[in-house]
């Protein structure tokens, strides 16, 4: 793993924004399928030990991902992406709600804006992922959907890697 | 009706109420010198900010003194570190799948 890649997360509180930015050291080509199809983004997109379960993924401009965060107890959470823009290997945005199993929007749960820009750095790829919330008190909501137990499960076994990381990447 | 701290910044006036408190307690009376809205506006605020606990009240003689709650506004900033950790942990996740997707292209 190379830890010489930035990452950086920044709040704007006034315009209820969050801003991430994150480079991979991957070809641009790769690093945008892995952000647009579903199997690799089952992969990635939940918080360990949380897993991404896709059900049904149409990714161009007005289409929707939908899929479930499945949770070690058998949780599950379903939210829905809707792709509102698509600029090719460049950039797309889109909008986020919680779900049930049939894509059934909660409209008691948080509902963000987002957009992710995609740029070629050499042999690395930066992304930029925008969110805005119409409240950041609905940040609040999305924390507490579950992924707490989840997040510091994944930080303790980052703790237990650590160590042996930093043996061998130095 | 319940209410959180981000219901508490969410409006530039009590954001300026934080900031003059911040420095020092004060009276509504003193704060509403630093508005050009009426006094009923500014204790409008002062009670929105102090349900959700960001400020606390306290009296001294005749008048009653408003002063930052500083464990309230520490939330804030631990609600976003959690959801910073969300994304670290994601993209932890991210680099190692692609690392898997550029050795099976080799």
């Amino acid at each position: 793993m190379n830890h010489n890649l930035t990452f950086d997360f920044s709040v704007d509180k006034e315009n209820k924004t969050i801003k991430v930015k994150r480079e991979f050291a991957a070809a641009h080509s790769l690093v945008w399928d892995a952000y647009t199809k579903s199997e690799i983004l089952d992969q990635w997109w939940a918080p360990k030990p949380w897993q991404a379960r896709t059900k049904r993924m149409d990714f161009r401009e007005g289409g929707e991902w939908l899929y479930a965060m499945t949770g070690p107890e058998g949780e599950e959470h379903w939210s829905i992406a809707r792709y509102t823009a698509v600029d090719p290997k460049n950039s797309f945005t889109g909008t986020d709600a919680f779900t049930d199993a049939s894509g059934k929007i909660n409209p008691d749960m948080p509902q963000s804006k987002w957009s992710v820009v995609f740029k070629p750095m050499g042999d690395k790829t930066l992304v930029t992922f925008t969110i805005q919330y119409p409240d950041l008190a609905q940040l609040e909501e999305t924390i507490k959907m579950g992924f707490k137990e989840g997040l510091s499960a994944a930080m303790e076994g980052l703790d237990a890697l650590l160590p042996s990381l930093k043996k061998s990447g130095q | 009706m319940r209410r959180d701290v981000f219901q508490g910044i969410a409006d530039p006036t009590r954001r300026s109420i934080i900031l003059l408190i911040a420095l020092q307690a004060m009276t509504p009376n003193a704060l509403a010198e630093h508005f050009d809205i009426s006094r009923q506006a500014v204790s409008k605020h002062l009670r929105v900010l102090t349900e959700c606990q960001l400020l606390k009240q306290s009296p001294e003689g005749r008048e009653i003194y408003y002063e930052l709650n500083v464990s309230k506004m520490k939330e804030i900033d631990k609600f976003l570190a959690e959801f910073r950790k969300i994304w670290e942990t994601r993209f932890n996740q991210l680099d190692e799948v692609l690392l898997t997707l550029k050795n099976k292209k080799k």
